[in-house]
C-alpha cells in the first residue's frame, strides 16, 4: 500500500532524457507548465500532449508508472470535473432536478482535467529521470542570483536535496513499524474516526523517534566530514550544458511561441 | 496431526509493473512442527525475511497457500486476526517499535488488543517480563530509559505476552554483545519449554543456530536448498560456503584438518562433539 507512494521517486537509466543537464529539465518543466496554462483550444492542448509524449517515449519511463503517481490526486481531479461540468453557465445539454449540464461545461470540465493530468506527469517525469542530487545541483545553480540578496540558496537546497533521499527510507521505515504493531494485533481498518486516529499513536511515536535519531546521526556524519554549508563548495560532476540541451531549449521556445500565437489568434 | 504452520507452492513478487519487479520467494513449501526450534539460515536478499511475513499473514502471496493447523490462512478475516496471536513474529530490532509510556503498557499492548481482562493481561505481562530477564521495578519505567538490550527484551516480551504457538524471531541476537545474545537466546529456550511453543528463528550466525535449532533450513536465492537436522545440514559445509553462507568455525576447523589429511568426520558443529570426536579417536584416552 504505502509502496504505491511515488513522489519524489527516481528510475534509473540511460535515455537522453536522462542525460540531459537538470537546468535544462527544471527550465524546460517551467516552459511545459507555462505553455499548458497559457494553452487554449485543441490545437495547442494537443502540441502540449505531443510533447509531453515525446519525452516520456524517450525516457522509456512506462506510462503505467505516471499514472500510479496520479492516482492519490484522483479526488481533486474528480472534483475538478464535478465543478467544471455542473458550474459553467452556457448552452444548455441536459437538465435534471438541481444540475444543468452545458456544452462549455463539458468542454471545460475536458480540458481542465487534461491539464492537471499533464500538469502531474509532466512533473513526475522530471524526478523519475532526475537523480535527487543532480535535482538538487541543478536548482541551486539556477537560483544562484538570489544569493545577492542575502537568500541561503545552497542551505535550502540541500535541505531539500535530504528531505527527497528520506522519502522512501521513511516510507519504508513506516512499514516495516506497521508490520511489527499489525503483529501485535494493532488494528488501523475498523473503528470510528478517533479509534483510528488513536491507532495511529503505535506508529507515529516509534516513527519520530527514530526520525530525530536519523537527524542526529546524519548532522554528526555531515559534520565528521566538515561540511559547513556552501560556502567555498566544489562540486565532484560539475555541470555541462551539451548540444542536446540546446537543441531542447530550441524546442521550449517554438513549443511556447505556438502556443502563445495560437492563443492571439485564438485559434 | 498437521504442522503448525505449512506453506505450499508459496511464491511471493515485489513491485509487479515496475522496473523493480523481483521474485522473493518462489514454491516454497515450507513446514513448522509443533513444539520444535527451528533454525532458517540464507544470506540477505535469500527471501527469510519475506517467508516468515507470510507466515501471519502480514505479506499476502502472490500465488500458493498458506495453512495454519492444516486450514486456510485467508479464509476469513477472523481467523486471520486470530493467527496473529497465534503466530507471534518479533521483528528484526524490535525496540524500534516501542511506543508507550511504559514498560509494562508496551508488554501489554498486544493482549490488550486480543480482548483479555485486566487480571489476565497482569498475569501474562509479568510472566513474561520473567521470561525475558526484566526486573519488577523495571516494569514501572518508560521503555525509553532503558539501554538498547533492555529495549530488545522489552520488545520480545510483547510478543511472549501473546502466548504464541509459534514464536518466530528475525535475527533476535543482531547488533547484540555476546552475553547479550547468549541471555536472549537463553530466555526463549525457557519460553519454548514452559509453553511449548515452536520457535522459528532466522539467524545469520551459523553458531547460535547449531547450538540451538533441532532442524535447519537453508533458504537461498527464493528456494529451499536444505532442510534438515544440524548434523546433516553442516556436513554439507562445502555447499553452505559455495551460497556465501558460513559455517561453525568448528567445523571450518574440521574441514581444514580433513584438507591436512586427518581422516575426521567434518560434520560436528559444536565444541563438544569436537571433543568427543577427538577424544575417541586417540582410543577413548584420557583427559588432555
Amino acid at each position: 500500500m504505502l509502496k504505491d507512494v511515488t513522489l519524489g521517486q527516481y528510475f534509473p537509466g540511460n535515455t537522453v532524457v536522462h542525460r540531459l543537464d537538470p537546468r535544462t529539465k527544471l527550465v524546460m518543466t517551467i516552459v511545459y507548465i507555462a505553455a499548458l496554462f497559457i494553452a487554449e483550444g485543441a490545437i495547442s492542448y494537443g502540441l502540449v500532449f505531443l510533447f509531453l509524449c515525446t519525452a516520456v517515449f524517450l525516457s522509456k519511463i512506462r506510462v503505467s508508472a505516471l499514472f500510479k503517481g496520479l492516482k492519490p490526486l484522483l479526488i481533486i481531479i474528480l472534483l475538478t470535473a464535478f465543478i467544471n461540468l455542473f458550474y459553467t453557465q452556457g448552452d444548455v445539454l441536459v437538465s435534471f432536478w438541481i444540475f444543468t449540464i452545458t456544452k462549455q461545461g463539458v468542454a471545460n470540465a475536458f480540458f481542465m482535467v487534461t491539464r492537471i493530468m499533464m500538469l502531474i506527469a509532466g512533473t513526475f517525469l522530471l524526478t523519475y529521470t532526475t537523480s535527487p542530487i543532480s535535482l538538487t545541483d541543478g536548482l541551486e545553480l539556477l537560483l544562484n542570483p538570489l544569493k545577492k540578496i542575502k537568500l541561503p540558496v545552497h542551505e535550502l537546497t540541500m535541505m531539500m536535496c535530504i528531505a527527497l533521499r528520506f522519502i522512501p527510507t521513511l516510507i519504508e521505515e513506516t512499514d516495516k513499524i506497521m508490520s511489527a504493531q499489525k503483529a501485535r494485533g494493532a488494528d488501523f481498518e475498523s473503528g470510528n474516526l478517533l479509534q483510528r486516529a488513536k491507532a495511529l499513536i503505535p506508529i507515529l511515536v516509534p516513527l519520530f523517534i527514530s526520525s530525530f535519531g536519523r537527524a542526529d546521526d546524519l548532522a554528526t556524519a555531515m559534520e565528521c566530514r566538515c561540511y559547513r554549508g556552501g560556502v567555498g563548495r566544489t562540486r565532484m560532476k560539475q555541470l555541462h550544458f551539451a548540444a542536446r540541451d540546446g537543441v531542447t531549449f530550441g524546442i521550449g521556445v517554438l513549443l511556447l511561441a505556438a502556443v502563445i500565437t495560437l492563443k492571439i489568434f485564438s485559434l | 496431526m498437521a504442522p503448525i504452520i505449512e506453506t505450499r507452492r508459496l511464491s511471493h513478487v515485489y513491485g509487479i509493473g515496475t522496473p523493480f519487479e523481483h521474485c522473493a520467494i518462489d514454491q516454497v513449501n515450507f513446514q513448522v512442527e509443533r513444539g520444535e526450534f527451528l533454525g532458517v539460515i540464507g544470506h540477505t536478499g535469500s527471501g527469510k525475511s519475506t517467508l516468515i511475513q507470510h507466515l501471519n499473514g502480514l505479506l499476502k502471496p502472490t500465488s500458493g497457500q498458506v495453512l495454519i493447523d492444516g486450514q486456510d490462512l485467508y479464509q476469513s478475516k477472523e481467523f486471520l486476526r486470530k493467527t496473529r496471536f497465534r503466530v507471534g513474529l518479533v521483528f528484526q530490532y524490535p525496540e524500534y517499535q516501542l511506543f508507550e509510556e511504559t514498560v509494562y503498557k508496551d508488554i501489554a499492548f498486544g493482549p490488550k488488543n486480543m480482548g483479555l481482562d485486566e487480571k489476565e493481561i497482569d498475569r501474562r505481562v509479568h510472566e513474561a517480563a520473567g521470561f525475558v530477564g526484566i526486573a519488577e521495578d523495571a516494569l514501572n519505567k518508560s521503555p525509553f530509559e532503558l539501554s538498547g538490550g533492555q529495549k530488545r527484551r522489552v520488545a520480545i516480551a510483547g510478543v511472549i505476552a501473546m502466548e504464541p504457538e509459534v514464536l518466530i524471531l528475525d535475527e533476535p541476537t543482531a547488533g547484540l554483545d555476546p552475553r547479550g545474545s547468549q541471555e536472549i537466546l537463553a530466555n526463549i529456550r525457557d519460553f519454548q519449554q514452559a509453553n511449548g511453543a515452536a520457535i522459528v528463528m532466522v539467524s545469520h550466525s551459523m553458531e547460535e543456530v547449531a547450538r540451538n535449532a533441532d532442524r535447519i533450513v537453508v533458504i537461498n536465492d527464493g528456494h529451499i536448498a536444505m532442510n534438515g537436522a544440524p548434523r546433516d545440514v553442516f556436513s554439507r559445509a562445502e555447499e553452505l560456503l559455495a551460497m556465501g553462507l558460513d559455517v561453525p568455525q568448528i567445523t571450518r576447523l574440521f574441514l581444514r584438518l580433513r584438507e591436512l589429511g586427518m581422516p575426521v568426520d567434518a560434520s560436528v558443529y559444536t565444541v563438544e562433539q569436537a571433543r568427543d570426536q577427538l577424544l575417541s579417536r586417540k582410543g577413548g584416552g584420557a583427559e588432555c
